[in-house]
C-alpha cells in the first residue's frame, strides 16, 4: 500500500540522534511487548507478512505518532481482532471470554524456535528464473492496495540484477495467509541517481531485493 | 526529594512510582494476561524470550563472524559465496537470520544498510535493532543522503568512496563485514572482535582503530 510504512527518501523527519547508552529497552512495558509479539507469533496464527500489514495498514498520522513497540502493540492488537482469535469486548475489559483455538508456543519450545527460524524459500519444482546476474531489467509501476514490499522510490525505475537469492515465500500473497506461494527473488542494483537525482552521490548505489512479479519480463 | 509524581508517571516514568501505570504499561500489562487467559502465549515462553535476546544473541555473534573473515581468508571466501551457510556453521542462526547475505567494505566501496519499510535485521548475528535503526529519520535519509546519515554517526568516507546502500526489503539480511584497521598484524581473534562494534556491521560506523581507540 502507499502507506507510512513507505519511508526511503522522505523528507522532515530530522536527524537520526544515535544514543551511544542506547538500551535495548526505554520501559519494562517495551521488554514485555516485544517478547508477547515474538511469541504470540510463535502460535503460527499468521504470517510475518500479515504481521507487517498489521502495522503499516493505518492512518499515517496514528503511524507516525507512536513509538516502535506502541506500533507492535496496536498491531498485534489488530491481527488477533482480524483473526478472530480476541473480540474487542474482550480487549476492552481485559476479561477472556474462553480459551482461543490456538496452542501456544510452550516456555519448552521457545530455545529451539528461535534457534531453527523459519526459512522463507521454497522448492521452486522446475520453475526457472527469467532473469540472470548482470541483466538490466525495468521494476514494475505496481501500487496495490493491500501488502507489497517494492518501494515507491524504485517503482518504474531500470536496475541490474546484483544477485538470484532463490525461490521465496511472496509477501503479496503471505500478508493474507498464504504461505506457498512463492517467486524468485532477485537483489536488484539501481544507481542512486536514477532514484533521488542530483541529490544521490555520482557513484553510489541502492540494492532492494525484489520478486519476479515485480519486474518487467 | 520532592518531585511531581503525577507528570511522570504520565510521561514515560512509571518506575518512579509504583502507585500508578502509565496508559501503555496498563495496556500491555492487561493484554499480556488476557493472551496468557485465552491460552494464545505462555507466560513463560516471554522470559526466554528476553534472556535469549538480553543476554545471549547480540552483536558479538556478528564480531566473532568479522574477526574470523579477517584471519582466515577460506572463511571470508566462504562468506561470499555462501554466508548463509557459513555462518550457520558457526553456531549462530535462528530467526531474523534464515538467509544471510555478507557484504565486504574496500577503500572503494563502503556498505550500509536499512530496512526502509519496516526494521529488518540480522538478530541472529546482531541481536535487537538499536532505537535509531527502527526510526523514521534514518529510514527515510538512509537511501537518499547516506553521507549526511555517515556525517550524523561521525563518520567521512574518503574522497572518492562509492556507498552502496542495502535496503532489506525481503528474508534475506545482510550483514557489513568492515574493513580490518591498520595495526592489528598479529592480533587474535578475540582482540579483532574487541575492535567490530555493532555499528560498524550496519556500515553507520567504521572499525575502530587500536592505538587511538578512534574508529578508523
Amino acid at each position: 500500500m502507499n502507506g507510512p510504512q513507505d519511508l526511503g527518501g522522505r523528507d522532515g523527519f530530522g536527524p537520526i540522534a544515535p544514543d551511544p547508552q542506547d538500551p535495548l529497552f526505554h520501559a519494562e512495558w517495551e521488554r514485555r511487548a516485544m517478547a508477547m509479539v515474538v511469541a504470540a507469533g510463535g502460535a503460527g496464527a499468521w504470517t510475518i507478512d500479515e504481521s507487517r500489514f498489521a502495522r503499516e495498514n493505518r492512518d499515517p498520522g496514528e503511524y507516525y505518532g507512536l513509538s516502535y513497540y506502541q506500533l507492535w502493540i496496536r498491531g498485534l492488537e489488530d491481527l488477533l481482532k482480524t483473526k478472530g482469535l480476541v473480540t474487542d469486548d474482550e480487549l476492552s475489559t481485559g476479561q477472556a471470554d474462553g480459551p482461543a483455538d490456538v496452542t501456544a508456543l510452550a516456555a519448552d519450545k521457545v530455545g529451539p524456535a528461535l534457534m531453527r527460524g523459519s526459512p522463507y524459500d521454497r522448492d521452486p519444482k522446475g520453475s526457472r528464473p527469467a532473469f540472470e546476474v548482470g541483466q538490466t531489467v525495468q521494476t514494475r509501476n505496481l501500487q496495490p492496495r493491500g501488502h507489497i514490499r517494492m518501494p515507491a522510490y524504485c517503482r518504474n525505475r531500470r536496475g541490474v540484477v546484483a544477485a538470484v537469492h532463490g525461490y521465496h515465500v511472496f509477501p503479496d500473497t503471505s500478508a493474507k495467509g498464504d504461505r506457498t506461494t512463492a517467486h524468485w527473488l532477485y537483489n536488484i542494483s539501481f544507481a542512486a541517481r536514477d532514484l533521488f537525482g542530483d541529490r544521490a552521490g555520482e557513484n553510489d548505489r541502492v540494492n532492494v531485493d525484489l520478486w519476479e512479479p515485480y519486474l518487467n519480463v | 526529594m520532592p518531585h511531581d509524581h503525577s507528570h511522570d508517571d504520565l510521561h514515560g516514568h512509571p518506575h518512579d512510582d509504583h502507585s500508578h501505570l502509565d496508559d501503555e504499561t496498563a495496556r500491555v500489562m492487561a493484554l499480556e494476561k488476557l493472551l496468557a487467559d485465552k491460552g494464545l502465549i505462555d507466560p513463560g515462553a516471554l522470559d526466554v524470550i528476553l534472556d535469549t535476546y538480553e543476554t545471549r544473541v547480540g552483536p558479538r555473534n556478528g564480531a566473532r563472524v568479522v574477526a574470523r573473515a579477517w584471519t582466515d581468508p577460506d572463511f571470508a571466501q566462504a562468506l561470499r559465496d555462501d554466508a548463509t551457510a557459513a555462518i550457520h556453521g558457526m553456531g549462530f542462526a535462528g530467526r531474523q537470520g534464515e538467509h544471510l547475505t555478507a557484504v565486504f567494505n574496500t577503500p572503494q566501496d563502503h556498505n550500509m544498510v536499512v530496512c526502509t519499510l519496516c526494521s529488518c535485521y540480522p538478530w541472529s548475528v546482531l541481536g535487537l535493532p538499536p532505537t535509531w535503526y527502527k526510526s523514521a529519520p534514518y529510514r527515510a535519509r538512509a537511501v537518499s543522503d547516506p553521507r549526511g546519515v555517515l556525517a550524523e554517526f561521525g563518520v567521512t568516507l574518503p574522497e572518492g568512496t562509492a556507498i552502496r546502500v542495502w535496503d532489506s526489503t525481503a528474508e534475506m539480511r545482510y550483514l557489513v563485514i568492515p574493513m580490518r584497521p591498520e595495526g592489528t598484524e598479529g592480533f587474535s581473534e578475540d582482540q579483532l572482535a574487541d575492535l567490530v562494534s555493532r555499528d560498524s556491521m550496519i556500515g553507520t560506523a567504521l572499525a575502530t582503530t587500536p592505538a587511538t581507540g578512534e574508529a578508523a
